[in-house]
């Protein structure tokens, strides 16, 4: 992944560096495999490497393939970057060690999801009872969040296009 | 993309085969991986990648604008309409265990109601700014 990850930053080619995202979330799909996560994986390879490289090909098709022009002074956004990773990273130590059981994130919820999502849902998949039943909220929000990116793009793209199709009339 | 023989046929075995199993990653959300999320993204990329092998043309001739305008509202009004059923039921909103008699059957029923919202929906978004996006011509780039 890190060699992904510096072949995307050092390419100047965008087409190439749609095709290596797409290769970045392959990799992703497959750690998040390798943590148990299936949900997870799916999603991401679903839509990480499929639709979202699919969405930023048809980009690319309507802007071109070269980057612009490079970055003259790289020296602030360094300088922010390195200050707001090494900050990301002292947050970090702060966290409980990777599967602790004793972390509080595997003490609030989590035993009664796992003991008794069965038993109060009937569905053996917790990832799903939660997803729907026990965060039914979230899952609204996150459904109506869908919902707005499409009206959104919907009202971008769509008024463009009438503009070009009455050229020179008045609007 | 009219001469290239084989990528039609393989799309032509391949197409019905990924709808079937976006089905299945559908209806079988409540046991294995998978639900509507999911399930929707594989219905849209089915879509896509007919509309990459035969035109753009074609595939809104099978899958139309105005019914994916339909499916964007009409998943986030079928997850809302659970949760009103289950206000009118007597719960409170989203409440799955009043929609049937036994709780867990309830439970069961609202979580079916709610993945087929949330795949209709994510479907027909994807679907709409996959389209709004092909459907556009390049800019000159003299422009």
């Amino acid at each position: 992944m890190a060699v992904v990850v510096i072949a995307i930053v050092t390419q100047r080619n965008l087409f190439a560096v749609v095709v290596l995202s797409g290769a970045y979330s392959f990799l992703m799909a497959t750690v998040l495999f390798a943590l148990d996560a299936i949900d997870v994986a799916m999603t991401e390879a679903s839509v990480g490497a499929g639709i979202s490289t699919v969405l930023l090909l048809a980009a690319l098709h309507l802007c071109g393939a070269d980057e612009a022009k490079r970055f003259q002074h790289p020296g602030p956004p360094l300088v922010t970057a390195v200050i707001i990773g090494g900050l990301l990273v002292y947050g970090t130590f702060g966290l409980p060690a990777f599967s602790d059981p004793e972390a509080p994130i595997h003490r609030h919820v989590v035993p009664r999801y796992v003991n008794d999502a069965m038993r109060e849902t009937g569905v053996p998949n917790v990832v799903t009872a939660v997803l729907a039943s026990y965060r039914g909220y979230d899952t609204l929000g996150e459904t109506t969040v869908v919902f707005t990116a499409g009206v959104g793009v919907l009202a971008l793209l769509r008024r463009r296009r009438k503009r070009t199709d009455d050229k020179g009339a008045p609007r | 993309m009219k001469h290239y023989l084989v990528l039609r046929v393989i799309a032509k075995l391949l197409i019905p085969f990924m709808l079937l199993f976006a089905l299945y990653v559908q209806f079988h959300g409540d046991y294995g991986p998978g639900g509507g999320f999911q399930a929707g993204v594989i219905v849209a990329a089915t879509i896509i990648f007919y509309a990459v092998i035969f035109g753009l043309p074609t595939a809104r001739r099978v899958v139309p604008e105005t019914v994916l305008e339909t499916m964007m509202a009409a998943g986030v009004l079928i997850y809302a309409g659970v949760g009103v059923a289950g206000l009118l039921l007597g719960g409170n909103y989203l409440d799955y265990f009043v929609l049937d008699h036994d709780p867990v059957h309830g439970q069961e029923r609202g979580i079916f109601w709610v993945e087929a919202g949330v795949a209709i929906t994510v479907s027909g978004v994807m679907l709409k700014i996959f389209y709004m996006f092909a459907g556009r011509r390049r800019r000159d780039p003299g422009e």
